[in-house]
């Protein structure tokens, strides 16, 4: 049975920043990551592009052979965890292999959520999570005129942008009013649409799909809409959010709820178990709640934090909370937005909208939440005035009319 | 593990906010600059917003593609174009600003120090951007063998343990090394229990003898043909300018071939901090005590380099550790030259136990005695005359210095009047001896609005007798 000190479970941003933090005082314990995937690590974020055709397969590894030889660390692809035992320490594979260790990491990301529409095991569609996906969308595309996309998140206004420049006709439908809720404020989401709407994309938006069924001998399906209507598609993608991959943790003794809970050492409730990246439930810093926030900034924390407490480094500080950052890039402008950037209840907010769009949420003379379109901003630098709280209050007036600025002010006082 | 990298330094109090560093950089990146001055929280107050090459990128951390990568040589973290996707996720990673939105283009730009010789710097006009080269030396030297015992019992902030080791480090094994009674030998260069402190032979002459004993050893290596031995003395500048001149002058003036390093800390400080030759005028030691009636030294320091530069010398300069870049280019001419004759390298060395400096400002101590001019930075040679390496012009106010060293507490406005006049008396002297040497590269102008500070008087007190009548007895 192959064994490792450290096993880590999953290969992406969370699983190789805790390989960094654990080599960084651990040098010489053995190490093991495996995953689920084909191939060397890559980001899901990357995917995009891939469809897009921007960013060819072979270019979007993020680490080679090489370094995981120079890091000591066995690398075992195909590998599907399909169970885990706290008590014999172990992971077992799809294949029947176990895996012994000492210490384990949990970073099995998340998948996509299936919406439970009916018909839908019935038809052919898409996902867009691994590379293998976003190498079938872009076959897809080639031979498809009409796209309809399920969901206006991150991962289905990029394949609607993708397949909407590649020619195809696009239809988005969303059940919330707005695109990217969440993130933007519906001001900063009308932008987003009409930017959609002007590239011939068609956003059916507050819509709800009751029904789907395969046409055309299953190579094209029609999507029935609450109200009615019914749309015909040749590409179908589903593109309604993700969930964490924590089936294969059932009965294993590691605490589930949407995704593994952890403390704020990221330490799961099975001993020598740690949990980070998307399929980690840890604290959100605004709300002191757990909850899953899956992006490349919390998975990095995460994975640091539990690779410290994994090798015993002394050095670890817990995890101050996860602030969600979106950095979205539509039809070649810019959309960012840090912290509570829609809230509006109970705080201050501060909008200007000549020319590009740009939302302060304040709380108590801190900055919560910032959001702009057309107008960018230092995201870093926002994140660290939220996460540290910083009174604004002594430069309330230039912070509202120079944020930028004022922000690269104040950090180079907290730094210098 | 151990890398050390070069690095822009941004000294806040010199910047004017001129924008010169800005205007260069946008001009030769042909886009948005990738540094940004900010006006700060008071009138004539700036901050800096540039990539800091952090060591643990986050920028890289977060970044899909693998755009971002720190490379290990240079230290740079390396933006690759054609692998970014624009996603900006990386700005979300920096806290400092350092990697941005440039909007002319609509991608992220970032600093990349030049390639090692970045244009910002080169534009700042008031010397608040600076490009420290203390990485590479490092890297460089560190790589190098060690000729030093491990432990030396330097005090804490002594900044000869750096020369030592660095010295030797540059110098090699194939060297004799003589170091006479003062803070080196007592760090330990001579050793415990009947071994030597270093790795090349080593001996402790008498404070008096140290050049005619080199001058011995040189001359046997010569007769026996080992012309690639450095002969050698790390003496203090009691051992150097006083009990010590005689053998010292002596050798200059035979042209013995030896490389004398004289690491000067202003006085007899291993034996209790007693004045010296190049005590500076006004110092407190444990022979020139301040009270009701004295008041610190009430003589001028000798120029000791200078009057090594009188003995026509092959080789003279002055260094400080403050400027390990300038003190490594002599120290390689110097070990030229001691195989040609007298080789004289005057190294100033402030002291933190004897001068009363914070430990941790030994180093700044050294900057700012240059940037005052109470020390100057120059080299000679008989062919080419005395050289600044460091222009003298735009000198700062010579309290700026004297007022973070602890044996000038007392000064008197009167007593620090005369030490800025002598200042100025010697950089204008130094002036005049080089002025047919080639030009010094160019300072820095003063920042337009500098943060308005006048020199506090220290120890200002009116009433006080002006001490100056007793310096006409000299």
């Amino acid at each position: 049975m192959p064994e490792a000190k450290y096993l880590l479970v999953g290969s992406s941003h969370a699983a190789l920043e805790a390989l960094r933090s654990i080599r960084h005082f651990d040098p010489d314990g053995s190490m093991a990551m495996i995953t689920r995937d084909q191939q060397l690590p890559y980001s899901p974020t990357i995917l995009p592009y891939v469809v897009s055709g921007r960013s060819k397969p072979e270019a979007v590894l993020l680490r080679d052979e090489a370094f995981f030889e120079a890091n000591a660390c066995t690398f075992a692809p195909n590998a599907v965890a399909t169970g885990l035992d706290a008590k014999t320490r172990s992971v077992t594979l799809a294949s029947g292999e176990s895996w012994r260790y000492e210490r384990l990491l949990i970073a099995t990301g998340a998948a996509p959520a299936i919406p439970p529409v009916k018909g839908i095991e019935t038809v052919r569609f898409h996902v867009l999570r691994s590379l293998d996906d976003a190498q079938g969308l872009r076959t897809a595309m080639g031979g498809a005129r009409h796209a309809v996309v399920l969901g206006a998140g991150l991962v289905g206004l990029h394949a609607a942008e993708n397949m909407a420049e590649a020619g195809l006709s696009v239809t988005v439908v969303e059940m919330q009013n707005h695109v990217l809720p969440g993130y933007f404020d519906a001001k900063a989401s009308e932008r987003i649409e009409s930017a959609f709407i002007g590239h011939g994309v068609k956003l059916l938006l507050g819509c709800k799909v009751v029904a789907v069924e395969p046409r055309d001998g299953g190579h094209s399906c029609a999507v029935h809409l609450e109200d009615g209507k019914v749309l015909q598609a040749d590409l179908l993608l589903v593109a309604t959010g993700v969930k964490p991959v924590t089936d294969w943790l059932a009965g294993s003794g590691v605490d589930l709820d949407r995704g593994v809970l952890v403390d704020e050492t990221m330490r799961t409730t099975a001993p020598d178990v740690w949990a980070a990246g998307d399929v980690a439930q840890a604290t959100d810093f605004h709300t002191g709640k757990r909850a899953l926030i899956g992006i490349i900034p919390t998975a990095v924390d995460q994975g640091r934090i539990a690779g410290q407490g994994m090798a015993g480094d002394t050095y670890q500080k817990a995890y101050p909370g996860g602030i969600p950052v979106n950095t979205y890039r539509f039809f070649g402008r810019v959309a960012l937005s840090i912290g509570q950037a829609a809230a509006s209840d109970g705080v201050e907010v501060s909008e200007r909208e000549d020319g590009g769009y740009r939302r302060l949420v304040m709380s108590d003379n801190r900055l919560i939440g910032y959001a702009s379109i057309d107008e960018p901003f230092d995201v870093g630098i926002m994140g660290e005035l939220i996460r540290r709280k910083v009174d604004l209050s002594p430069v309330m007036d230039a912070f509202i009319a120079r944020p930028v600025e004022t922000g690269r002010r104040l950090m180079s006082e907290q730094w210098r | 593990m151990g890398a050390a990298f070069d690095t822009i330094a941004f000294k806040a109090s010199l910047c004017d906010g001129c924008g010169d560093c800005m205007t260069t950089c946008s001009k030769v990146k042909q886009g948005a600059s990738r540094i940004s001055i900010v006006p700060g929280a008071a009138e004539a107050v700036f901050e800096l917003a540039i990539c800091r090459q952090c060591g643990d990128p986050k920028c890289a951390m977060v970044c899909p593609s693998g755009a971002l990568t720190k490379d290990g040589g240079s230290g740079v973290i390396g933006w690759n174009s054609d692998k970014c996707i624009d996603c900006l996720l990386c700005t979300a990673g920096c806290a400092y600003g350092g990697i941005a939105v440039d909007q002319s283009v609509s991608r992220v730009a970032k600093c990349d120090q030049c390639d090692g010789d970045p244009e910002c710097v080169k534009a700042c006009p008031t010397g608040a951007l600076e490009f420290r080269k203390a990485g590479s030396i490092y890297k460089e030297y560190g790589e190098r063998e060690d000729l030093f015992v491990p432990g030396l019992s330097g005090c804490l902030g002594c900044n000869s343990e750096l020369i030592m080791r660095h010295a030797m480090r540059k110098i090699g094994r194939n060297s004799v090394l003589a170091t006479p009674p003062g803070c080196i030998p007592g760090m330990g260069s001579v050793g415990y229990n009947g071994k030597t402190g270093t790795k090349v032979p080593v001996f402790h002459p008498l404070l008096t003898n140290t050049a005619s004993m080199l001058a011995g050893i040189r001359r046997y290596y010569d007769k026996i043909g080992r012309k690639d031995i450095v002969v050698m003395a790390l003496a203090g500048d009691g051992g150097t300018a006083d009990c010590g001149f005689h053998a010292v002058s002596g050798a200059a003036e035979r042209g013995e071939k030896i490389l004398y390093v004289c690491v000067d800390n202003e006085g007899y400080m291993n034996t209790g901090m007693q004045r010296s030759g190049t005590t500076p005028y006004g110092s407190w030691t444990s022979t020139t005590p301040v009270g009701e009636h004295m008041k610190g030294k009430t003589q001028d320091a000798k120029n000791l380099p200078m009057i090594m530069a009188a003995h026509k010398c092959r080789y003279v300069a002055t260094a400080s550790t403050g400027y390990m870049e300038d003190l490594y280019e002599k120290l390689d001419k110097a070990i030229e030259a001691s195989f040609e004759g007298f080789s004289y390298l005057h190294i100033y060395s402030p002291c933190p136990t004897g001068w009363r400096i914070p430990s941790s400002k030994v180093i700044d101590a050294c900057r700012l005695s240059v940037e005052t001019n109470f020390v100057t930075l120059w080299e000679y040679t008989p062919q080419t005359g005395i050289r600044f390496t460091r222009s003298p012009d735009n000198a700062l106010p010579i309290t700026a210095y004297v007022k973070m060293i602890g044996k000038y507490r007392h000064l008197s406005q009167d007593q620090l009047d005369h030490i800025q006049t002598k200042v100025d008396e010697q950089v204008a002297l130094l002036r005049i001896m080089a002025a047919e040497s080639p030009p010094p590269p160019p300072a820095h102008r003063q920042p337009a609005a500098p943060a308005a500070s006048p020199a506090p008087a220290i120890g200002g007190d009116a009433s006080q007798p002006p001490v100056r009548r007793e310096i006409s007895r000299n």
